[in-house]
């Protein structure tokens, strides 16, 4: 039915039906990665570093393993040697080995029969450290006297003669700079920083690891990318991937945190160590904050060149970003977004990857991007400002379309920021008048989108009900798009359709849900296993009409004759096909595997209104408005969620999110009292707006909605502030006390 | 750990006496449990108090005072519409701890006794006059609320000593009391600064106040140069300037994650003009 483009007509997509998981999450049902035990259970905990940095001289679990109860101890000792690259990196994440890298650092762990007892097991295991100078922040990482965090660990993209903490450095752009900022009216350029931030999920990570001396496991843990889980785990032990199972429970939350390993491999080494008892690891708070993957903090310098009528004549940025004792910053990313929004000529990039002693980031929502964003958009809101010029507008002059050269190289296909910003201008809450101490702001935002390894199966019911196998875990309503689509591509009820996440022996590999990819590749590669199966339901309705299978087309949920010369059948419905399969052929199936091509990115803008108590500083929300191209909401509920979930985390970054540490290097503020994540109370309701500019590459035209949404909020709400105090704030989070100071600067 | 079922104060205080090592009391325990769930605390013997006969009344005396009981929760001061009504300020503190859920079990005596000078529920009981009924080995003693904590996580309690009881005095007419507290975010926080002001009025002065601050000291302040600096005047403009002088002077706060001395000695300002405002109009028969 897409074959001949993209349909407007739809039964299903776009309706808004309750989400199959639903009932399950609502009673406590739905089984999160802490619900699973197993017999014979066994219970994990972890010793970890209370040092930034320190050197491991001797680490002593005798007393530990003499505790009654306790069934396994394992330090690095027990992990295999040699591993290289990305492995290496991931092991020495898992547990360190000669040094620890950070405050939280695992340094061993422990199985007893009872949680209680792993804990007091920890708390018995001697470490003996020499404690050596740390450095925390990305500027200070760089200078030539920071203390060096691991010799060699640059890659070859550094020049000879950097800091020895830089592991990662680009360059890349193209035009003439010097002539394009000659051309301008106005030139500007300014630093800004961001903080680290946590994803903030929900559900702490836990797992269950059960591994034999056989060297076969399984493993059921909450997760984005069960097939990532087992890749790492196996390179981190050095076991075969096929012989691990892993199965995904129920995700409360990941936001691209869960797309990688912390304690996993710990279960599993527990357990091997344990005679194959099944070990259960489940993180407390604490351990997330100090010991999962955060997102990067950076420090940024922007130059623009403008004319007065807000033309863009050229651009350069030169962002540094830390992303822990690891190479991995998304610098790269927070590069190629940060000028995506914008059709420019002339455009330098350089980015430097640094180590500091923090836990290794993962991803978090569009990783980069949100950085990226602060700098270029708020250097434009400044410059705009200044030149009297309307934000939005200059947005609107300069920005790119179908068949522009993106900033960062490629040429972009089919792409709505233009229709965003119509929408954007279009909308009340830009007429809603402002009061005293009041301001608005006004950003862009982008996200590429990814297609990424894909594996999806179907196969038909006897009763003519649809299952489908995904591997990409539903975190953000994909059951419900997917049976969707199903549904809507085969004629049948959405609650015919059951999508179901399935474990790594069922499918071949998948990458994670990340990327917003979920909706776009396991719904392609749904909707082609499904034509799959819709053949073969025809040529069964043509073996037993005795015509040809080519003159038989699917509609309406049901095998029909093709045309008038086809001959004069009554529709055979699926429920009639799938009732005597067994007596035509067997099991009707469709499966399909790729990277699916066609990923359409998302651009976004948002525009928000805030009030400033003038004697505190303290910032409040009162209007939000997300408005971004989801090329087709399948699902309009669970795309409007996604728009305002990421304007959250973007409130939450941008106001009062960050990792603040100590002169020690410890974590001062592992938990949520003093981990400020916004609160329902702060909020105003997120007004959305769902742009639909069908991207050709998917049947219904989706894109992918999930990320793009926490970059504007940053800029956005630094532009509210400064319109409403006169303050312009550069470093983020743009706390009561940082606002209040800057009001005072100014007024001095 | 041992856990104890303690029928009486007596008992309780005597089982604390004799005990060796960490002792906890256990009564809302949105404190302790916690603690313990995070390993910070690991109690040798836990005490308890919820069997105790009267830990779970409040009652209004017949001269207007109130009897508090130590396992009452937050939930129930805000549901008692004469405890609102004369201490709007103590309830809308207690209010400030924690969730819902957790107002459903946290106690103003568990809340005090936790020592710390961020304690939203203590400003309000100093600036009310509140006092506490202490039950230990060697009978019974009366402390004001302010002498309690002495400072972060420590209180005047001797080893065996319990808490049995809150009293707050009778409100009498033409006052009011209230607090405030500074927090990023609106709920779910811990005060950066709070502040409580007490008063009553003669006509449209102030006769009497007590101003209290929290989270700028290493216990929770009385502090009577701010109440003097409002006491005789109408609350106008100058009366307010002097009273926040006053606070921001008082308050010797440090430079923590939560906020720098600079921004607290400032903050406390502006919560004490802010608290007095709503005090004053409380007085004068708002129902705020």
């Amino acid at each position: 039915m897409a074959k001949d483009g993209l349909n407007t007509e739809f039964r299903l997509v776009g309706t808004r039906p309750n989400r199959p998981d639903g009932l399950d999450k609502v009673t406590g049902r739905a089984r999160y990665g802490a619900d699973f035990s197993l017999p014979g259970m066994l219970h994990g905990a972890v010793l970890r570093s209370p040092h930034a940095h320190a050197k491991i001289l001797k680490i002593d679990t005798s007393k530990a393993e003499a505790l009654d109860g306790v069934k396994a101890v394992v330090t690095r000792a027990d992990f295999p040697e040699g591993l290289e690259g990305e492995d290496w990196n991931l092991q020495e994440n898992t547990m360190a080995g000669d040094k620890v890298l950070y405050d939280g650092h695992a340094v061993a762990a422990v199985a007893a029969t009872s949680k209680l007892l792993a804990e007091e097991a920890v708390r018995l295991i001697e470490v003996e450290y020499e404690v050596l100078p740390h450095v925390i922040d990305v500027d200070d990482a760089i200078k030539p006297d920071a203390p060096v965090i691991r010799e060699g660990a640059s890659d070859a993209s550094v020049p000879e003669g950097m800091p020895p903490n830089v592991v990662r450095y680009m360059e890349f752009g193209r035009g003439d700079l010097e002539a394009g900022f000659a051309a301008a009216d106005l030139v500007r350029e300014n630093t800004y920083k961001t903080e680290a931030t946590h994803q903030g999920y929900i559900e702490p990570h836990a797992c269950v690891g059960q591994m034999g001396s056989d060297a076969k496991g399984e493993m059921w843990v909450c997760t984005q990318g069960q097939w990532f889980i087992r890749k790492m785990c196996c390179a981190v032990l050095g076991l075969e991937a096929s012989q691990l199972r892993v199965t995904p429970s129920e995700i409360g939350g990941g936001f691209g945190g869960k797309t990688t390993i912390f304690m996993e491999p710990l279960s599993l080494a527990l357990s091997r160590k344990a005679n194959g008892r099944p070990v259960k690891i489940v993180m407390s708070r604490s351990e997330v904050l100090r010991a999962t993957g955060p997102t990067a903090s950076g420090s940024m310098d922007v130059k623009i060149g403008m004319k007065k009528d807000g033309t863009l004549t050229a651009a350069r940025a030169e962002f540094r970003m830390q992303g822990g004792a690891f190479p991995g910053a998304p610098v790269d990313m927070a590069l190629y977004c940060g000028f995506a929004p914008y059709k420019l000529d002339a455009v330098e990039h350089v980015g430097y990857d640094v180590l500091a002693n923090r836990p290794k980031c993962a991803a978090y929502r569009a990783p980069g991007s949100p950085m990226g964003a602060f700098a270029v958009e708020s250097l434009i809101d400044e410059m705009c400002r200044e030149l009297g010029l309307d934000p939005v507008e200059v947005r609107m002059k300069n920005a790119v379309r179908e068949g522009d050269q993106s900033s960062y190289g490629p040429k972009f296909g089919s792409i709505g920021l233009v229709e965003v910003l119509e929408a954007v201008k279009g909308h009340s809450n830009l007429a809603e008048p402002l009061g005293p101490n009041q301001g608005r702001g006004v950003a862009s935002g982008y996200w590429f989108n990814h297609n990424g390894e894909t594996s999806v199966s179907m196969s038909i019911a006897a009763d003519g009900t649809v299952q489908v196998s995904v591997g990409t875990p539903d975190i953000g309503g994909s059951r419900a798009s997917l049976s969707l689509m199903v549904a809507e591509h085969l004629g049948i009820p959405y609650e015919d359709v059951r999508v179901n996440v399935v474990e790594t022996g069922s499918l071949g590999e998948n990458e994670p849900t990340h990327g917003s990819r979920a909706t776009f590749a396991s719904g392609k590669a749904a909707i082609l296993s499904t034509d799959q199966a819709i053949k073969e339901m025809c040529r069964r309705a043509a073996n037993e009409w005795g015509i040809d299978p080519e003159a038989v087309e699917w509609a309406d949920g049901a095998a029909q004759p093709a045309g008038p010369n086809a001959g004069k059948f009554p529709p055979m419905s699926i429920k009639e096909i799938a009732g005597k399969m067994g007596e035509t052929g067997g099991p009707i199936s469709g499966h399909h595997e790729s990277l699916p091509e066609g990923v359409g990115a998302s651009f976004g803008a948002h525009v928000v209104d805030v009030e400033v108590d003038p004697e505190t500083g303290l910032t409040k929300i009162l209007r939000y408005l997300v408005v971004q191209d989801a090329g087709r909401a399948i699902h309009p509920s669970y795309v409007e969620g996604q728009y305002q979930g990421g304007a959250v985390q973007g409130i939450g970054w941008a106001l009062n999110e960050e990792y603040i540490y100590g002169e020690d290097g410890r974590l001062q503020n592992p938990i949520f009292l003093d981990y400020r994540i916004p609160v329902a109370s702060d909020l105003p309701m997120i007004d959305t707006v769902i742009v639909e500019v069908p991207n050709p590459g998917h049947p219904y035209g989706v894109r992918g909605v999930g990320e793009t949404g926490i970059t504007p909020p940053l800029p956005a709400i630094a532009s509210a502030i400064h319109q409403a105090t006169g303050a312009r704030l550069r470093h983020l989070p743009m706390t009561p006390q940082k606002v209040r100071a800057a009001m005072k600067a100014q007024d001095s | 750990m041992n856990y104890h079922l303690a029928t009486s104060f007596e008992e309780a205080a005597r089982i604390a006496a004799n005990a060796g090592g960490t002792t906890r009391f256990l009564a809302g325990g949105t404190d302790v449990l916690v603690q313990m769930r995070a390993g910070m605390v690991l109690p040798d013997d836990l005490i308890d108090l919820k069997a105790i006969p009267g830990t779970d009344a409040m009652t209004q005396l017949a001269d207007g005072s109130w009897q508090i009981g130590v396992a009452v929760p937050g939930a129930r001061l805000g549901a008692n519409a004469d405890l609102c009504r004369d201490w709007p300020g103590v309830v809308e503190g207690m209010e400030l701890v924690g969730s819902t859920q957790v107002q459903g079990r946290a106690t103003l005596t568990g809340n005090l006794c936790n020592g710390s000078p961020a304690a939203d529920s203590v400003p309000g009981l100093v600036a009310a006059g509140a006092t506490v009924v202490i039950t230990g080995p060697e009978g019974s003693r009366e402390l004001p609320v302010e002498e309690v904590p002495t400072g972060p996580g420590k209180t005047a309690l001797n080893k065996g000593e319990l808490i049995s009881e809150i009293r707050l005095p009778a409100r009498g007419d033409n006052a009011g009391d209230a607090y405030l507290r500074f927090t990023p975010r609106t709920e779910m926080d811990i005060a950066v600064v709070g502040c409580a002001v007490s008063l009553r009025l003669d006509g449209d002065k102030i006769v009497e106040a007590r101003v209290s601050l929290g989270a700028v000291a290493p216990t929770v302040l009385l502090v009577a140069e701010a109440a003097d600096a409002i006491i005789g005047t109408t609350l106008d403009d100058a009366a307010l300037d002097a009273l926040a002088a006053a606070a921001s002077k008082a308050a010797k706060p440090i430079s923590d994650k939560r906020g720098s001395a600079e921004y607290r000695i400032e903050i406390a300002g502006v919560l004490a003009k802010r608290a007095a405002k709503i005090a004053y109009g409380r007085a004068k028969g708002d129902n705020k």
